[in-house]
């Protein structure tokens, strides 16, 4: 009976049986599309189209990636002095002559303004074939910067500060986690009514706690504060799953070590520095890796939110994937998106892997 | 959910069978209605009329929320699961047409003799749908407020002009009375802005697309008409006449009836609800005249058949049945919208001669204008909608037009020019 069990787990099929239901739905429902992405990037896929398939080599890439660099001099009057416009700043040319229908300048057909800067007399300016996707990639690199160092951080001070042998500890706890649990299209939901610019709850706590002297900030309908106010909802929506591993790992580390250092009269910072963080190398890890990913997949919010506006200020890679394949019907473009995403976080997560490498 | 239908289908089937009464094929029908309590007791009520009048065709339906209801079907057409009949936006029609997703309507002679133009979804010369109802849009205003202000009560021979619409505007800012002059429905992001801003842009001579050969957006989308309309649009902004991107949802359908917005520019399926709560005051009034006339939006939602359809004999049948006078207006009676033709227009509450509404008839018939007829719209109107969006939130109105007109033409270049597949 007990041979018999034994040939059963050590069967080389056994291993591969009990990984099948996993293997199977992850080559289905992540390998798979991913392959039919990768391909159909190189072709012209369209979501629906009587016409076929062609493939058309890198162009999409070529499209999304095109940059240029075009330096204008000030206009200039009869005597040679620049032009200046109403606010005494020197006028320029207008792009569009450039970049639209100019035969002295194929290059820059069909180009827009990405960003620019001044040097001396002349401007700058850096071109790009798509700036809406020059944006998105900013927008989420910018969102990935600011979000995985205070996510983890504030994250590990509410572990600290929750790791405590305290009544009603428990209580803080799920305080903590709640936000986790709601479906983040709800939270987006509430948090549009507090980010509302005549009567939303943030405004109205401002100006309640400055006696009336704060002035409502439209937050989600201003470029300038919308993709912040995005990022302070995510970080809050988030913060207490992250918080939840870091306790996990604070609860590995062994009493006695803490004892010992009490004994040899550690401060807590000390014993922080020395104990703590060192046990918590491999959570570490783990959290910056998956707060990375998750952050580049930024997606719900900015469609229940804003839309990816005002002005673009809160486009995102994964949202303009989105838009493109399915609102404007064209999966090759979605696709190539999806791929350099793809790229991108893979090679993060290589340096990140080989910057936290076990040092031997 | 699929195989529930399936199943309940096979046990009709068999039970009919064996009461030896003859067997009615079924046909599915999608509509995007899924909500509204009132639009589903009348369709219902059609599809039991149909149902009991005869005994070859079962019609059964299944219904969507509208924000969904595109997606589900280009879903559906992808996996190959279209139903026999579809509920499709008149402008999209081309598209699904183009794609290969409708067929053309098996309607017997003269169907549709008197039905207003917009209700009928023609592409390449075939009818692919019919609408029961079409919609139209008005300035909401109260003839008290223009009174007191002294303003000129516009009429469709003598609509306001740009000069005199811009000082109306401000005018009614200036008084102090509202929060703001004009509310656009800046709110609601969706088809809303083409079909309700587009013919701002018409009127000023330009358009989504080159409608001579539907081939390139240059020249309509980025020319001279198209930027002096979008100075003007940046100017409503810049200048606070009109509430901007951010406007709250809420505010969009409480704000004119509460005096917050001293006009408002709405669909007529607003009309009932706003005419309650205002009463007689309530005008409804005909878009501004930007120079080249004053235009509003045709179409709305119609019924076509599915290419891949078993049945089309069968779902043609229940669409001319469905789009007799009684069942126009009833729809126009449950929702408010503009019942096809005038016969059923006389039947109604509204639109009959003296009726409320009755305004919306002419005003569709003396204003209205079919969004671009090509497959091609779709993307046309979410770049329309971007532009428009960037520009009230201070983007450069030529370089915001440019990247339309461009991501336009892009698209309809990789689409082989729209060229319908033979």
């Amino acid at each position: 009976m007990s041979n018999k069990q034994k040939s059963l787990q050590s069967h080389p099929l056994a291993g591969w049986l009990m990984t099948a239901p996993a293997l199977i739905l992850i080559v289905l429902f992540l390998v798979g599309p991913f392959i039919l992405a990768f391909g159909f990037s190189f072709t012209n896929q369209r979501l629906i189209s009587p016409n076929p398939t062609q493939f058309v080599g890198l162009s999409n890439f070529e499209q999304l990636l095109g940059v240029g660099v075009l330096t204008l001099d000030p206009e200039r009057d009869d005597a040679g002095q620049v032009v200046l416009d109403a606010e005494g700043q020197p006028s320029y040319p207008r792009l569009r002559d450039y970049t639209r229908n100019n035969p002295d300048y194929p290059q820059y057909d069909g180009m827009r303004e990405w960003f620019s800067f001044s040097t001396g007399d002349a401007r700058t300016y850096v071109l790009a074939r798509d700036t809406v996707f020059m944006k998105a990639l900013t927008n989420t690199l910018l969102f990935v910067i600011i979000v995985a160092p205070v996510q983890s951080g504030l994250a590990l001070l509410l572990a600290l500060m929750i790791n405590q042998k305290l009544r009603g500890i428990n209580v803080f706890r799920t305080i903590y986690f709640m936000p986790v649990v709601v479906s983040i299209v709800v939270v987006s939901l509430l948090w549009r009514f507090i980010y509302d610019g005549r009567n939303g709850l943030l405004n109205n706590l401002l100006e309640f706690l400055t006696f009336g002297h704060f002035q409502p900030i439209d937050w989600l309908g201003n470029p300038d504060t919308a993709l912040f106010a995005i990022i302070g909802m995510s970080i809050w929506q988030a913060v207490g799953f992250h918080m939840v591993i870091w306790l996990s790992g604070l609860q590995t580390i062994p009493l006695t070590l803490y004892e010992a250092a009490d004994i040899e009269g550690a401060t807590p910072w000390q014993k922080f520095r020395f104990v703590t963080w060192p046990g918590l190398r491999n959570t570490a890890v783990l959290i910056l890796v998956v707060i990375t990913m998750q952050a580049f997949a930024l997606f719900s919010q900015i469609d229940v939110m804003t839309n990816g506006g005002p002005l673009d200020s809160t486009q995102t890679l994964v949202f303009q994937a989105v838009v493109r394949g399915y609102e404007q019907q064209n999966i090759a473009g979605g696709s190539a998106i999806s791929v350099i995403l793809f790229l991108l976080v893979l090679s993060i997560s290589l340096i990140q892997r080989y910057l936290t490498r076990e040092r031997t | 959910m699929k195989h529930m239908t399936l199943l309940a289908g096979a046990l009709a089937l068999s039970t009919a069978l064996t009461g030896g009464a003859l067997a009615q094929t079924e046909l599915s029908l999608w509509y995007h209605g899924a909500g509204n309590a009132v639009e589903r007791e009348i369709l219902v009520g059609i599809i039991d009329d149909f149902n009991s009048s005869q005994s070859d065709w079962k019609v059964v339906l299944e219904e969507f929320p509208q924000a969904a209801y595109n997606d589900s079907v280009v879903a559906a057409a992808v996996a190959g699961n279209l139903p026999d009949i579809i509920d499709v936006d008149g402008p999209v029609m081309p598209n699904w047409a183009w794609a290969g997703y409708m067929q053309p309507l098996q309607l017997s002679e003269g169907a549709l003799d008197g039905f207003l133009p917009g209700a009928i979804g023609k592409y390449n010369d075939e009818v692919y749908s019919v609408g029961l109802w079409d919609a139209a849009i008005a300035m909401y205003a109260r003839k008290s407020v223009l009174e007191k202000h002294d303003i000129r009560i516009p009429t469709l021979d003598q609509p306001w002009t740009k000069e005199e619409f811009d000082e109306i505007l401000v005018k009614l800012k200036d008084s102090g009375e509202f929060d703001y002059a004009l509310d656009l429905g800046m709110a609601d992001q969706s088809e809303w802005y083409p079909y309700a801003f587009g013919p701002f842009l018409w009127s000023f001579g330009g358009d989504m697309v080159d409608r001579s050969s539907y081939t390139t957006a240059e020249g309509a989308l980025n020319g001279d008409a198209a930027l002096e309309f979008g100075d003007w649009w940046q100017s409503l902004f810049t200048r606070d006449l009109v509430p901007g991107t951010s406007q709250d949802m809420a505010d969009r359908e409480t704000g004119f009836i509460d005096g917050k917005y001293a006009l408002q520019w709405n669909g007529n399926w607003f009309g009932i609800k706003t005419l309650e709560a205002v009463g007689d005051d309530l005008l409804f009034l005909p878009a501004p005249d930007f120079g080249n006339g004053p235009k509003i939006g045709a179409a709305s939602w119609q019924f076509g058949v599915s290419a891949t359809s078993d049945h089309p004999d069968g779902a043609s049948a229940f669409i001319g049945f469905a789009i007799q006078d009684k069942y126009l207006a009833a729809f126009s009676d449950g929702i408010g919208l503009i019942p096809a033709t005038a016969e059923a227009a006389a039947m109604t509450k509204s639109y009959a001669p003296g009726g409320p509404l009755e305004v919306f008839f002419g005003l569709s018939e003396a204003q209205a204008m079919l969004r671009p007829v090509t497959p091609g719209y779709v993307v046309e109107a979410l770049e329309f909608r971007k532009a428009l969006s960037d520009i009230a939130n201070g983007a450069d109105v030529a370089d915001a037009l440019d990247a339309a007109t461009d991501a336009i033409n892009a698209d309809i270049a990789r689409n082989n020019n729209y060229a319908p597949a033979n």
